[in-house]
């Protein structure tokens, strides 16, 4: 089970307090009645979806009950941050990905 | 002691669980408030709840019968043994008469268990999944969590001494899971 630190409460709790909500920085268009429907698309279902580092909402739902941000590397799921809502993305050095071990493939 | 001004156990159906170095009790009613607000506000309702609001998360604030507990960054949840929950309401609402609030009577929506004991942090820990060592969860701590698939409130009142507040429809989930547990100690 991973350790998530909430930026709230300041205290490392597993991850069953949380919920996982979708990339982060993703903001809504002003006035979606001015855009196409690929742009509307674009915004409703598009995601980066990266190998490596992403920045990605959680919430604390089982705790103080507030949504933060994290920086996560998908392919250690290791959290390298977490930050408040509103606070822009910290900058994280990002370290070439490991090479797989030979033994597992992965 | 100054929590059982707040917490006392509930007469004749008091006890879910007596064993040694152990006892599980259920309370008398008190008046409970969700409360949110910002800090302003969080402020002005300290005041006239006469239990200052902690602004330190996780904390928890008792004044005789009276308690205030950190939720979140904009939540707390205010306890009161002593007096009917209208008539704390009362209170509260006219000194934030001009301040953007909420506070909602949810007395009837949850019920405390009082978990007491030197083996009481073993029991809880075996459905609540933190670290309730003295140096990591210290006396006063207050947070939501969870107890195996319910979301609780637990509150350690003393060294040996946790309060566990849940909804009223998971308690008899909550008993049952610490009977259990009780017998795997």
């Amino acid at each position: 089970m991973l350790l998530i630190q909430c930026p709230y409460c300041a205290v490392e709790r597993p991850e069953l307090e949380f919920r996982y909500g979708g990339e982060a920085h993703i903001a809504r268009p002003e006035s979606p009645s001015e855009l196409t429907d690929e742009q509307w698309a674009d915004f409703l279902y598009m995601r980066s979806n990266p190998k490596g580092v992403m920045a990605e909402r959680w919430r604390h739902v089982h705790g103080c009950g507030r949504f933060f941000n994290a920086l996560r590397d998908t392919v250690s799921d290791r959290f390298l941050a977490v930050y408040k809502a509103g606070e822009p993305r910290p900058a994280i050095e990002v370290s070439a990905p490991a090479a797989p071990n030979k033994e597992t493939g992965r | 002691m100054s929590e059982a001004i707040l917490y006392s156990a509930d007469g004749d159906t008091e006890t879910v669980l007596a064993a040694p170095g152990l006892r599980v009790s259920r309370t008398r009613p008190v008046a409970r408030f969700a409360f949110r607000g910002d800090a302003a506000a969080a402020g002005k309702a300290g005041a006239a709840f006469g239990a200052s609001l902690p602004m330190t998360p996780l904390a928890a604030n008792q004044v005789a019968a009276r308690a205030a507990l950190w939720l979140g960054p904009d939540e707390w949840l205010l306890l009161a043994a002593d007096e009917p929950p209208a008539a704390i309401a009362a209170g509260i609402e006219a000194a934030l008469a001009d301040v953007p609030h909420a506070l909602v009577d949810v007395s009837e929506r949850n019920l405390a268990l009082l978990v007491e004991g030197e083996r009481a942090a073993r029991l809880l820990n075996t459905q609540v999944f933190l670290d309730l060592d003295l140096a990591a969860f210290p006396v006063g701590m207050a947070t939501r969590t969870l107890f195996a698939k319910a979301e609780i409130i637990l509150w350690r009142l003393g060294d040996e001494a946790f309060a566990v507040e849940c909804w009223r429809s998971f308690a008899p989930y909550i008993e049952g899971l610490l009977l259990e547990g009780a017998r795997g100690l």
